[in-house]
């Protein structure tokens, strides 16, 4: 009952120029038109200069035949081919990169971080002193290391070290058997499909009796056999429809098979290694914010440590790294541009680099450059949100 | 909908409202007021623009810049340079950061009409080559089918390498590098099997493997290179400046004015040719810098002959002969308009 009618009436409205509702909505119409105009004043600026030079504006240069090669393609794509084939070439090449990328880093750094924490003070060390290096060196000149200094030194086509008659590893890459699917291949793709909704089923299904009765499952070993043993079976009854291709020295180079290009190797071990130290500490910081007191719990309930790593300490760490985790991710994504340092064609080499300069259409392919990587970090972090959002501590 | 009728109301009104300021000449009155001339050029490619040891930028591309800088202050020290890698070049014109484009820039088509800037003239007429492995035994670039090639990103050599393959049904895996540098380094190492670019260039890039010797140039020419400066497109006046600097060499070797002999000559020749490229006999050239802007080129720089010599002839490390760049009168390309 604090609030009393005053005398005299409703309480009096001030004066506009004193009303905080007022002077908020006013600034902030204030400050949209400027930034609105100095925005305006920046295009219209630009459209004009672009004009008075007579440099040509406009996306149709995006269907002109680009006429030169590239190294690496995930999708078909030769001389004749478009300046927006060659966006999509290397868009898909810093995605490969990224994607690739992030899943290494996160799995060492997540060794790295955990055995940072090892009792054992050789692991511990090894871990910090790992952590320490890769951190604290620019990335630009690792990528230049692996590449230049490692890769390059590897030997020429005519002196491959070799794994058997069919895995080559030269300085222009390494090369791997092709495999070509024939007939009743599909019986085996069908098999693995079958293999994981069966996994997935027996999971649910071991849950539910465990929370019914407490008894477990073997699930892990039960999926693993399933996984392999059926499109096993699958490939030996349909008569092996997978044929081997297995590249071999033919001229200059090998022929033939798979290859992985140095360039790849040396700006994926990079990245990832870079960012697997930056993975780890937050991946320790996570672990040690979960007070001691839930270990000693665990183990009062009679919990093995390694369960009690995995069901008590990582569920409770992850709420705590996956933020940081997220904005190694987008680092990790964008500092793939640093490509074009060694030859990788990714989007900022190729298409940013090269059909930039054929076209000289600096505005629009800087601007596409930038609308791509901004929509691909928006995705990981969308993506990452979602994730926190499930792994946050529900409330009971 | 409102917010965005009002946006696009605005947007109309701001391209309406300004005006469209005049723009030719405009350079020429800025290098004038700033007082020097800011050349861009290739980063390190000995012979045509490089810095020595004591950090002066020494080269052909080098000189069509001094000589620039001669006409217009009779001083041809006050140029500043800014290195640029192939993919910078253009965009640095364009954007005003440079004033001429001197980096051994292929002359094509596109690029004196879709990107806003107009070549000079032709400094240096080259042709792209092939440079590979002696120990390879591949005489002919007919033979190189299968090969990795390194290249430099966003030249016109990248574009005339897919033409050759793919016209005699060859297949090859480029590796294509940001500077000349990395490209050399990774031929070097053994990334490719060949290097290619413009042919004066891969003699200057063979001169940096640690084993010159162990690389040959092969004999096809691919394609024509005709390398030269540049301008932004519109500003007539600094072109004819420009490119009446490249002339004045030209001429000056034609008249065989040296920068030995110049004051000889303009004090004694009696050849009215010579007295009007020396500015003895006034003509009213109009061109905007002093009349006798091209004694000032020869006496500071040097006629043609003496710039290509002493950067990439006889008197430099290259010894690239002069062949197509010889003058019309001895069997080359090499000619200037006259000055009358």
């Amino acid at each position: 009952m604090s609030q009393m009618t005053q005398p005299g009436g409703p309480p009096k409205r001030p004066p506009p120029w004193n009303d905080p509702r007022v002077r908020a909505i006013t600034f902030q119409v204030l400050v949209s038109a400027g930034v609105i105009a100095v925005g305006v004043y920046l295009v219209h600026n630009l459209l004009h200069n672009l004009a008075v030079r007579g440099i040509s504006t406009g996306f149709g240069f995006l269907d002109n035949r680009a006429g030169f090669a590239i190294n690496q393609s995930l999708v078909h794509y030769d001389e004749s081919s478009s300046y927006g084939r060659t966006f999509v070439v290397g868009l898909l090449n810093t995605l490969l990169v990224s994607g690739l990328g992030i899943v290494f880093a996160t799995i060492l750094g997540f060794v790295i971080g955990v055995a940072r924490l090892s009792r054992n003070w050789l692991v511990s060390r090894l871990a910090a002193a790992y952590i320490e290096t890769f951190r604290n060196i620019p990335l630009l000149l690792q990528i230049l290391f692996w590449y230049f200094a490692v890769f390059l030194n590897l030997p020429p086509p005519s002196e491959a070290l070799r794994v058997g008659d069919s895995v080559f590893l030269t300085l222009r890459g390494l090369y791997l058997p092709r495999p070509e699917f024939g007939d009743g291949f599909g019986w085996v793709a069908l098999a693995i499909v079958a293999a994981l909704a069966a996994s997935a089923a027996l999971a649910r299904w071991a849950r539910a009796r465990q929370e019914r009765t407490g008894e477990r499952f073997p699930v892990f070993a039960a999926s693993a056999g399933l996984v392999v043993v059926l499109p096993l079976a699958a490939y030996l009854l349909a008569g092996r429809p997978v044929t081997l291709h297995s590249p071999e020295l033919e001229g200059f180079n090998f022929s033939g098979g798979v290859s992985v290009i140095p360039e790849l190797a040396a700006l994926l071990m990079a990245l990832s290694i870079y960012t697997a130290a930056f993975i780890a500490e937050t991946v320790r910081a996570g672990i040690l914010s979960v007070s001691h007191g839930q270990t000693e719990a665990a183990s009062a309930l009679g919990l093995r440590p390694g369960w009690t790593l995995r069901l008590v300490i990582i569920p409770q760490a992850m709420r705590v790294t996956i933020p940081p985790l997220t904005s190694q991710y987008l680092n990790l994504t964008k500092n793939s541009s640093l490509a074009t340092a060694i030859g990788y064609p990714d989007l900022v080499s190729l298409f940013a680099g090269t059909t930039l300069n054929q076209t000289g259409q600096a505005v629009e392919v800087m601007a596409m450059t930038m609308a791509v990587y901004l929509a691909i970090s928006l995705a990981i972090s969308l993506f990452m949100n979602w994730f926190n959002a499930r792994m946050a501590l529900v409330e009971r | 909908m409102k917010v965005r009728t009002l946006l696009s109301a605005i947007c109309v009104s701001a391209l309406a409202l300004a005006a469209v300021p005049a723009h030719a000449g405009a350079t020429f009155e800025a290098v004038k007021k700033k007082g020097f001339v800011q050349c861009g050029v290739n980063s390190g490619l000995p012979g045509f623009s490089a810095p020595d040891e004591k950090g002066v930028w020494k080269g052909i591309d080098v000189d069509v810049c001094r000589a620039v800088a001669a006409a217009v202050f009779g001083d041809a020290n006050k140029v500043k340079y800014t290195p640029l890698t192939a993919k910078e070049r253009f965009t640095a014109l364009q954007s005003g950061e440079i004033d001429i484009l001197s980096r051994n820039t292929t002359w094509t088509v596109t690029r004196d009409g879709g990107l806003g800037i107009s070549f000079t003239g032709i400094t240096y007429y080259d042709g792209q080559g092939f440079l590979v492995k002696k120990k390879l035994g591949v005489k002919s670039a007919l033979k190189l089918s299968g090969a990795t090639v390194c290249v430099q990103s966003g030249t016109t050599t990248e574009l005339n390498l897919a033409d050759y393959f793919g016209l005699h049904k060859m297949k090859f895996k480029p590796v294509v590098y940001d500077t000349a540098d990395e490209t050399v380094k990774s031929f070097e190492a053994g990334r490719c099997d060949v290097l290619t670019s413009d042919q004066s260039q891969l003699y200057a890039l063979r001169s940096k493997l640690a084993k010159p010797d162990s690389a040959v140039v092969l004999p096809e020419i691919i394609s024509k290179e005709p390398l030269g400066p540049a301008v932004r497109q519109g500003d007539v006046e600094w072109f004819n400046i420009v490119r009446w600097s490249l002339f004045a060499m030209i001429d000056a070797e034609d008249l065989g004015v040296t920068s030995t002999n110049v004051d000889q000559m303009k004090s004694s020749s009696k050849n009215p040719d010579v007295k009007r490229l020396l500015g003895v006999d006034v003509i009213k050239h109009g061109l905007g810098v002093p009349d006798d802007f091209a004694y000032k080129i020869i006496r500071l720089v040097g006629n043609y002959s003496e710039v290509f010599e002493r950067n990439v002839g006889a008197g430099s490390a290259l010894k690239i002969a002069r062949g197509q760049n010889a003058l019309w009168t001895k069997g080359g390309l090499q000619y200037a308009p006259p000055f009358r």
